[in-house]
């Protein structure tokens, strides 16, 4: 059985196709810190600088979904669903023009999904 | 006892060269009060032509605002202090009504905390001076500080008007020119700053656009007649605009959140005074601004001796915080800033009863009744648990603490520093080595100590690791806004003698 890091709510996906239309390729950046951080930032592919450091934690409907390493060590025995809220987040995010925003809904890995995710 | 929401134009405008004028595509955006989620006004929602106007007129000014004398910019400094100061009330409640925050914040920290920092600044630049050595008998080497230009810089919410006058006083009293994009959550105090000041200061020299960070943010900085960026935010724009700034080799400023912890030593308790009770007050400061501030002290590390007989004091003082209409002066907790950041704290509380933290206290959503019912009201929230858990690695913003007990000074300062961020924390002691020890191991900018949250001009505010860089609310500031013109002098009548 196949187990994933994320997933995504059908509301979220209807935004993020919407926004795939307007801007083609695109990739989410796990946020941290002040304000609107601890939230997922969406962006166009060749905007942000990635390397090594940031974790392809799996795909959305085509969009890859990176975190940077060290936050990474902290998270990850969490399963993250992207889900979308009305609201007004600031940030260089696409979705934000629409009045709507990117949040993340957490749970723990079961017993199984541990075992196959984080040997 | 009691304000109420302050009456708003339908429409307000970006201020460029001077003038309000209208964005060049004629779109605007609806701002909302998180009190009770109803209509303030629209605001601009700009694009790059606007960005490019402002940025435009911001250079057109520099050489001018550039060469005036110290006097005459110190002045205009304490001119807009003096301004804000004779309209502290409007200022104060238009600040509640966008942000949330309880009318009591606004009338005695905020307002008048900006006021000073505007003064601070016009201080600094008639006292300090350049320098000047004599490397030897005939050379001179002297230090003239210049201007860096034009200077974007790029404000959070939480503290609207502070954080712009965190931000535009050394700046402007460097010589600079400035575009300041305020958060689209809360654009008010920034308009109503530009209506009370619009002749204060030279046309171009001071900007402000409004606006999305996709479509106004990004262009102004990643603007290339833009000679520097500021910057107060979360990580992954940061790095953005790291990024845009090495397109340009441009500097930056940075100032991007933490974990603060604020940590407890069993002698607070050796006795039952006015210092005891001020440390309880000091642990209970994380649902101060319901816990939107950057150095939220939002971890709480409590020596295992006195764990139980301080916690206790602890959470009887958070239940007796008032959380009710932020326009009542009474209310010590208002609302979250927006409903995502709702929305966001309630998911982190949800995530941290998963994953096995206590609820010593809150928990849950705040529901308050009438008008407010549509508002955003968060319970300050105590989780007990321990540092690895998400609780108390991420930035919540919100009114939620974290609490775990450590044994003794080597632990407390391990998991102090278990950490990405290092930007504040507090350290609570009677004992005279801990006051400075403690404070010295912690890798943080800020630490406080037998206090907490103070933040007077003059006194350096930065973080270390992913917190940031720069150190803001001090003369410090004025070099990150300037460029050191080095003159080198000789006197020597002689040739060198190699041609």
């Amino acid at each position: 059985m196949k187990y994933e890091r994320i997933a995504i709510t059908p509301k979220a996906i209807e935004v993020l196709n919407q926004l795939k239309e307007k801007h083609g390729e695109l990739i989410f950046h796990q946020s941290g810190g002040c304000c609107d951080g601890s939230a997922p930032m969406i962006f166009e592919k060749e905007d942000m600088y990635l390397d090594d450091s940031d974790i392809l934690l799996g795909q959305l409907e085509g969009v890859n979904y990176y975190m940077n390493q060290d936050q990474y060590e902290y998270w990850k025995h969490t399963h993250l669903t992207i889900d979308i809220t009305e609201g007004r987040g600031s940030s260089f995010s696409l979705e934000i023009p629409l009045g709507v925003r990117f949040i993340i809904h957490s749970r723990l890995f079961t017993e199984e999904e541990s075992k196959a995710l984080n040997p | 006892m009691g304000y109420s929401k302050p009456k708003f134009k339908d429409k307000y405008e970006n201020f460029i060269n001077g003038k309000f004028v209208a964005p060049v595509d004629g779109e605007y955006f609806d701002n909302n009060s998180p009190i009770d989620n109803t209509f303030i006004a629209k605001y601009p929602r700009s694009k790059k032509e606007d960005v490019n106007n402002a940025v435009e007129a911001a250079n057109v000014a520099k050489d001018a605002w550039g060469n005036t004398s110290a006097t005459e910019r110190a002045a205009m400094l304490n001119k807009v202090a003096d301004l804000i100061e004779a309209n502290l009330e409007e200022f104060a409640l238009v600040e509640t009504c966008d942000n949330g925050k309880p009318i009591r914040e606004t009338l005695n920290a905020d307002i008048p905390l900006a006021i000073d920092h505007w003064r601070y600044f016009a201080a600094v630049i008639r006292a300090e001076e350049g320098s000047a050595t004599e490397l030897d008998a005939n050379t001179l080497s002297m230090n003239i500080k210049e201007p860096l230009g034009v200077v974007a810089q790029i404000i959070p919410w939480n503290f609207p008007l502070l954080m712009l006058s965190w931000k535009l006083p050394p700046a402007l009293a460097a010589g600079n020119c400035v575009i300041l994009k305020p958060a689209e959550q809360t654009p008010s105090t920034a308009t109503l700053l530009m209506e009370k000041i619009a002749d204060v200061f030279p046309p171009g020299v001071v900007n402000i656009i409004h606006g999305f960070g996709p479509e106004a943010g990004k262009p102004l900085a990643s603007h290339s007649k833009v000679d520097k960026v500021a910057f107060t935010g979360e990580t992954t724009t940061g790095q953005l605009i790291m990024q845009y700034a090495s397109k340009n080799l441009n500097p930056v400023t940075m100032e991007l959140g933490g974990k603060s912890p604020n940590i407890f030593f069993n002698s607070v308790m050796d006795a039952d005074d006015e210092f005891l009770d001020k440390a309880v007050e000091g642990a209970v400061l994380f649902a101060f601004n319901q816990g939107e501030v950057c150095t939220c002290p939002s971890r709480l590390l409590v020596q295992e001796d006195i764990y139980d007989a301080f916690m206790e004091k602890v959470i009887a003082r958070t239940k007796a915080a008032i959380q009710a209409n932020p326009y009542d002066v009474n209310t010590m907790v208002g609302a979250q800033a927006s409903n995502d950041q709702y929305e966001k704290i309630l998911s982190y509380i949800k995530i941290g009863k998963e994953e096995g933290a206590k609820v010593l206290t809150g928990g849950e959503a705040c529901k308050l009744d009438g008008d407010l019912a549509n508002g955003f009201y968060i319970q300050p929230t105590i989780l007990e648990g321990h540092n690895k858990m998400r609780v108390f690695q991420e930035e919540i913003f919100g009114p939620v603490l974290a609490v775990t007990k450590f044994k003794d000074e080597a632990e407390a300062l391990e998991i102090a520093n278990d950490t990405l961020y290092g930007l504040g924390a507090g350290v609570w002691t009677r004992d005279a080595h801990q006051l400075y020890q403690i404070p010295r191991a912690i890798k943080a900018g800020r630490v406080w100590v037998n206090c907490y949250h103070a933040y007077p001009a003059h006194a350096p505010f930065g973080g270390y690791k992913k917190s940031g860089f720069g150190r803001e609310t001090h003369l410090m500031m004025m070099n990150h806004y300037r460029q050191t013109k080095n003159m080198l002098i000789s006197y020597d009548k002689n040739k060198l003698g190699f041609f």
